[in-house]
């Protein structure tokens, strides 16, 4: 970062800033090590006297609450992972923030609910789930692929060689538009997803964690996804061709890769994943709006930048340790320190993730991999 | 040496056929998208021309028209020579329109044989009837593909009218829609000055203009524009051209007139015409910060709508007796002081983090803020200092001594916003040739440079972050003091979004621009709980919305009122271009090079 001191006056203004910087880190880090150490004291001494001075009708967790708290962490995670691939890889590629994509996953999971909502009333849902299963999720994976297509070809290539805001701006005016057309299509209603079957729902138990059966099915098909993209883009040729546009798009264009076919690929490629993470959104939390995709898009796009942009691992990483602390750090770190109602508080956790992670460690725990133009 | 020319047509029928039938797709989908999404039945209601023209009619057959002009438009590079536009571009416009006018045919058949109501909400019985003019299915697929085919026709010869006949055409249209839009404004206008007589005259009674009106205003309208041909860009390049004293001259009485217009409008017009001004006015103080934040500075804050929230907290914590921990029940003056304190507090907080971060990181972390702080005023953690979802209530008006401010008197409203606004017109007039307001538009150009020229960038942006958050919480104290309480739920991102696409719309980094991107928008369309003149898009501003910022940005990224030197930084490229085929760069001399360079360039541009 270019912080050489020029004059001593903005030298002085430049220690003020970072002198305030410091002290925002210093005493975030304060609040979750306080609240961290509240909690451990609170499990071995429930009537401790912090306890009674900030949470008097503090219990602790006991140990099936918090495995709990782990699971739906992780199976919310690997959902926030599948939509950041599409963020990271069109970082990679184009090097903006693609604001539309959480409207893409939004496009998914309406899709699946058209879909099963008709296999439902012909009874196909209860009789042949799987089939059903996987129908949904080719089309929602379908429908939402044409979306990322379509709307990289009319609203971000011609803009592709603009200064980095402009496409930002744009994708926002996208996902404003998509949001509301599909508010015309469907109307403002919430819908609900049909229930699973039930020999697929029940809890079951494994390593002596008691997971739901939708919990387990959405960690098998992100696992699922991720493996397939893994393979994609490492071992097949246009993988290659994705890793080498990501690098420099003229030196890849030189070397006889079409660059435009390529950055398709890439949001077809983000556009299919975004729509598996409807399709579990839809299963895990049965009911889609047209606000869906919002809070979910930039909580995956910090995910993202929380695994390090461009870095593909590093996005589904990202989603699953951001799906944990948003899940986990309310009631760990805000319960003890006597914050009431905690859960209303989860997606403030989130962007608080955010900003530690950026003044932390702007480039991600697992390293951002940009171009050189990119990186800036 | 290579001839400079583009391939020409043969004939009128040597088209080519996949960009004709491409567009013809555009249009039929379009055409098909707005009445699944439900727009033409519900703004049926809305009469245009009484009994012959609804806005809901209106919004089908304006695709086709502009569909049809845009594809029979030719890009013409120059350097080249082009084609004369005539019976070629005719034919393909009638066949879009004759595409899109089958496709929506399509639709109606689709309409008949299936029911898809239930995942559709707009696939309605209604919508049917609406497209067949309940005639019959035959009746209306011929009747459609006729008229997209006419209309798209029609759009397509615009292109080939002489210019006095296109310009004449086009100021008809655009002055009759106008005169019809804004029925409600012009009613009580002329109410005002005591003139119900010729708002009878020209308007019906169930709304819309008379078909006698149209006719008589449109040949007024043709007449005044024929005469005023020319005179007008003169009038404006003669203001352009003036310099010193003599400009200031003419600004002063053009800002004369716009003051007294303000001052004393507002005396004339009814209750909804007050409080429509009072909410332009709001709109107006918070575009007006996000301009000097995004449009002078370059910082794309997407969280705008905190800064809004401290003022209107601030003040109806201060001001309200029903505040739930701390009543002072202070003067809404008093409370300004406190409002522009902690708007300055919260600026370097949310804007010290940020500031080093890279543009568009920017962006979603003050979204982020944006949204924490909304949590925070709804979460039960601060409830009982902030009221948590049950907000704020009674908050009291603004004693004045001599007049009382509040909502139920939006006249009141109005000037106290009009103040608010002058401050913010001339502390961003100011700004913007200070010296701080150069260095936010070098930081805009280019930080590193601006770093480089010795600016203090990190000093500069915060300075652009307060004074934004202090316009804003401004906005939200007025916005306060007019309702009479405050709810978490006002201070959604949406309205962000909303200032972001007023800001744009207008022209950013302009003045100028943002007043009439505020008037334009807020006034007619509305804000995002407010209504505006037309009551009936409710439902679709927001979409409206959305698609006029992509639109912008594609085709016009300087707004509508552009700044002459933000534009010039967007189409830098076309700059340099022009300079270079006027001669003026140096450096290329080399005309063999050169062709080929253009051939390359002009084909990425179609592309």
């Amino acid at each position: 970062m270019p912080t050489h001191a020029i004059s001593t006056k903005s030298a002085r203004r430049l220690v003020s800033v970072d002198r305030f910087l410091t002290f925002i880190r210093v005493f975030l880090v304060t609040v979750i090590v306080i609240g961290l150490l509240a909690f451990i004291w609170q499990q071995f001494d429930a009537d401790n006297p912090f306890a009674r001075w900030r949470n008097p009708g503090a219990r602790g967790l006991t140990g099936d609450q918090f495995k709990g708290l782990l699971i739906s962490g992780l199976s919310q995670g690997s959902m926030y992972g599948l939509i950041a691939l599409g963020y990271s890889m069109v970082y990679g590629v184009l090097g903006f923030i693609n604001f539309a994509h959480g409207e893409v996953f939004m496009v998914g999971a309406m899709t699946g609910f058209v879909a099963s909502d008709k296999f439902q009333a012909n009874g196909m849902w209860e009789s042949n789930f799987l089939l059903c299963l996987v129908l949904i999720i080719v089309m929602a994976v379908f429908f939402s692929t044409f979306t990322a297509v379509v709307m990289e070809r009319v609203a971000y290539r011609p803009l592709r060689n603009s200064p980095r805001l402009i496409p930002l701006i744009t994708s926002i005016g996208v996902s404003f538009f998509i949001q509301n057309f599909v508010l015309g299509l469907f109307g403002p209603s919430t819908k609900s997803y049909p229930r699973l079957p039930e020999w697929l729902a029940k809890q079951r138990s494994i390593l002596t964690f008691e997971i739901a059966g939708t919990r387990l099915l959405v960690l098998a098909v992100a696992a699922t996804s991720m493996v397939g993209l893994w393979y994609i883009v490492e071992r097949t040729k246009t993988g290659k061709a994705m890793r080498a546009v990501a690098e420099d798009k003229e030196i890849a264009s030189l070397m006889g890769i079409d660059v435009n076919r390529t950055i398709v690929t890439t949001f077809a490629v983000g556009g299919a994943m975004a729509g598996v993470g409807g399709i579990l959104w839809g299963l895990m939390f049965r009911s889609v709006t047209h606000m869906t995709g919002f809070l979910p898009g930039v909580k995956a796009f910090t995910a993202a930048v929380v695994g390090g942009i461009g870095n593909l691992g590093g996005a589904m990483a990202g989603g699953i340790s951001l799906g944990s602390a948003e899940s986990i750090a309310p009631l760990v770190i805000l319960e003890p320190l006597g914050v009431p109602g905690v859960s209303q508080l989860k997606d403030a956790v989130a962007f608080t993730v955010l900003v530690l992670v950026l003044l932390f460690k702007p480039s991600g725990l697992f390293g951002e991999r940009l171009s050189s133009e990119d990186r800036a | 040496m290579n001839t400079l020319a583009v391939p020409m047509p043969s004939s009128a029928l040597d088209q080519d056929w996949r960009k004709v039938l491409r567009w013809g797709l555009i249009c039929g989908g379009t055409l098909i998208a707005l009445c699944l999404v439900g727009m033409p039945v519900e703004l049926d209601r809305r009469e245009i021309i009484e009994r012959y023209l609804s806005l809901g009619y209106l919004s089908v057959v304006l695709v086709p028209i502009v569909i049809g002009w845009v594809s029979a438009s030719q890009v013409v590079l120059e350097g080249f020579e082009s084609r004369k536009q005539g019976l070629f571009d005719l034919v393909t416009g009638l066949v879009v329109g004759v595409i899109g006018g089958g496709l929506l045919s399509l639709l109606m058949l689709a309409l008949d044989s299936w029911n898809l109501r239930d995942p559709l909400v707009n696939w309605s019985p209604k919508l049917f009837r609406f497209l067949t003019y309940e005639n019959g299915m035959g009746f209306g697929a011929g009747a459609w593909i006729v008229t997209c085919g006419v209309l798209s026709l029609a759009g397509a010869s615009l292109h080939v009218m002489p210019r006095l006949a296109r310009r004449t055409v086009g100021i008809v249209m655009i002055g009759l829609l106008s005169l019809s839009v804004l029925e409600a404004a012009v009613s009580d206008v002329s109410e005002g000055f005591g003139l119900e007589w010729l708002t009878d005259l020209i308007y019906a009674k169930k709304g819309g203009l008379t078909l006698t009106s149209t006719f008589v205003v449109g040949a007024v309208m043709a007449v005044v524009a024929a005469l005023t041909n020319g005179r007008v860009k003169a009038v404006t390049n003669r203001y352009r051209e003036m310099e010193g004293i003599e400009r200031q001259k003419a600004s002063i009485i053009l800002f004369a007139v716009v003051a007294v217009l303000c001052i004393v409008l507002p005396m004339f017009l009814g209750k909804i015409m007050n409080e429509l001004l009072a909410n332009v006015g709001l709109f107006l103080l918070l575009a007006l910060g996000l301009n000097i934040v995004v449009g002078l500075a370059g910082l794309l804050d997407l969280g705008y709508v905190a800064f809004f929230a401290v003022g209107g907290y601030t003040t109806a914590v201060l001001t309200s007796p029903n505040s739930p921990w701390f009543a002072p029940e202070l003067h809404f003056g008093f409370s300004l002081i406190f409002v522009v304190v902690f708007a300055i507090i919260v600026g370097l907080v949310i804007g010290a983090p940020v500031i080093r971060m890279r543009g568009d990181y920017l962006a979603i972390v003050t979204l982020g803020f944006g949204e924490i702080i909304r949590l925070l005023f709804m979460s039960d953690w601060l409830g009982p200092y902030f009221g948590g979802a049950q907000g704020i209530t009674n908050v009291p008006g603004v004693d004045l001594g001599f007049a009382m401010v509040k909502g139920t008197d939006p006249r009141s409203v109005f000037y106290l916003v009009l103040f608010f606004c002058v401050i913010a017109i001339y502390v961003s007039w100011r700004l913007q040739a200070s010296r701080l307001g150069r260095a936010w538009m070098a930081i805009r150009e280019d930080e590193q440079v601006a770093e480089a020229m010795g600016i203090n960038t990190v000093s500069a942006k915060l300075m652009a972050f307060v004074v934004g958050a202090v316009l804003a919480a401004f906005s939200g104290a007025v916005l306060v003091a007019k309702v009479g309480s405050v709810f978490p739920t006002s201070f959604m991102i949406l309205i962000s979004i909303i200032i972001l696409v007023v800001v744009i719309v207008g022209g950013m980094g302009n003045i100028a621009g943002v007043m009439v991107g505020s008037f334009v928008l807020i006034g007619v369309l509305g804000g995002p709980k407010q209504p505006g003149l037309l009551q009936e898009f409710q439902n679709f501003k927001l979409l409206i919305y959305g698609m006029l910022l992509v639109f912008m940005m594609l085709k016009r990224p300087e707004g509508l009122v552009p700044s002459a030197r933000r534009s010039r930084e967007l189409h830098q490229d076309e700059f340099l271009q022009d300079a270079w085929l006027k001669g003026d760069k140096p450096g290329i001399d080399d005309d063999e090079d050169a062709a080929p360079l253009l051939v390359g360039d002009g084909g990425g541009e179609e592309e």
